[in-house]
């Protein structure tokens, strides 16, 4: 198991161990070493879980797509408040929503995304890994939910995971 | 000013927590529950952070953190146990 | 405390008291646990983000630094609510949940 001394998952490492540094109030030598050690051990012994290589993709994309996300959240709580508090009965809907990307970690982002922006949450992915089931709370029709997912928030996925 | 919006504040998240478990209690399926469950203990989250600026100290927030993790971690167990019939494998 | 960030922060105290409440109504009034599921999700995520984010602005304002663990709670929260949202809903969907009568489409029966 610890055949050898090698961070199998580079970025897991960095981030445990920044946030090693975080909950130590403040860096000094003792939370740099124990830091350390938790950024080689937890990898380590959660290698069975991690299946397949890290994934590559274009990193430098990513603050710009969590703005946008940040901003659909608070779009989105004021919608569903408005929802919530009106007598209007919503009318959900199941959607299923065809999708174009590929790898797993990009689903998830997806669906993550999908979970926490404006009415909809995400329910199941075929196990094909083509098909992501989704709940809208109040929709119109299916295409103007799937139309809204494809353009704002898998195509800058696709650029990025490309 | 702060002393009232936090009592305000205080009282409105409290009032969530008992919306919460009206719906724990009412269910009707065992999903309800689960949702009700996660979504109070998200509240006492909030009611510990409240806590704190009341009390003008900091020492509360480890708390809140341990609360979120184990939270999730119990969210997660339940709605697997839920879809499976066990929680471990 | 300056006066600026007393403002900030009672603004964010109330917005964040106000959505967690929303959030809780919702849990109470929507018709079935699909519809329930969003209230939670969306409403309550952002009222204790800005409720933390309040006491950020507290704690910072009154005796400086940046309280790290704060942001730590709420990057855990945002991160954990969809993940919590899509199991429950994954255990609804096999166990059958009833929806309401006018919803559209159906869960999948894997």
């Amino acid at each position: 198991m610890f055949d050898r001394l090698s961070f199998p998952q580079p970025w897991l490492s960095l981030i445990l161990f920044v946030i090693w540094q975080f909950l130590s109030d403040g860096v000094s030598g003792g939370s740099v070493v124990l830091g350390l050690i938790l950024a080689w051990g937890i990898p380590q012994m959660t290698q069975a879980f991690w299946p397949e290589r890290p994934t590559f993709f274009k990193s430098w994309r990513m603050p710009a797509y969590l703005l946008r996300v940040l901003f659909d959240i608070v779009v989105a709580s004021f919608q569903v408040a408005k929802l919530i508090l009106s007598p209007r009965k919503p009318r959900p809907m199941f959607v299923s929503y065809p999708l174009e990307l590929e790898q797993p970690l990009a689903i998830t982002i997806l669906a993550s995304t999908i979970s926490l922006t404006p009415g909809t949450v995400s329910v199941d992915v075929s196990d094909d890994n083509k098909l992501l089931l989704v709940h809208a709370l109040d929709a119109e029709n299916s295409d103007e939910v799937i139309e809204t997912i494809r353009t704002r928030y898998e195509k800058p996925l696709l650029e990025m995971f490309e | 000013m702060i002393t009232i919006a936090l009592y305000l504040t205080i009282g409105m998240v409290t009032l969530a927590a008992l919306l919460n478990v009206y719906r724990l209690i009412k269910g009707p399926d065992a999903p309800d529950r689960v949702l009700a469950l996660d979504t109070l203990y998200i509240n006492a989250i909030a009611l510990i952070i409240l806590l704190g600026i009341t009390l003008g100290t900091r020492m509360y927030l480890e708390s809140a953190l341990l609360i979120a993790v184990m939270g999730f971690v119990g969210t997660v167990a339940m709605a697997k146990y839920l879809k499976r019939g066990s929680v471990i494998e | 405390m300056s006066q600026f960030a007393e403002y900030a922060i009672c603004l964010l105290l109330l917005t964040g008291g106000a959505f967690t409440l929303i959030g809780a109504i919702g849990l109470v009034r929507l018709p079935d646990f699909y519809t329930r599921l969003h209230g939670p999700t969306k409403a309550t995520t952002l009222g204790v983000g800005a409720i933390i984010l309040s006491s950020v602005i507290y704690f910072s304002s009154r005796d400086g630094g940046i309280g790290i663990s704060e942001i730590l709670v709420t990057v855990f929260l945002f991160m954990t609510a969809p993940v919590s949202a899509n199991i429950m809903a994954k255990a609804a969907m096999h166990i059958g949940v009833r929806t309401v009568e006018n919803t559209e489409g159906k869960p999948w029966d894997q």
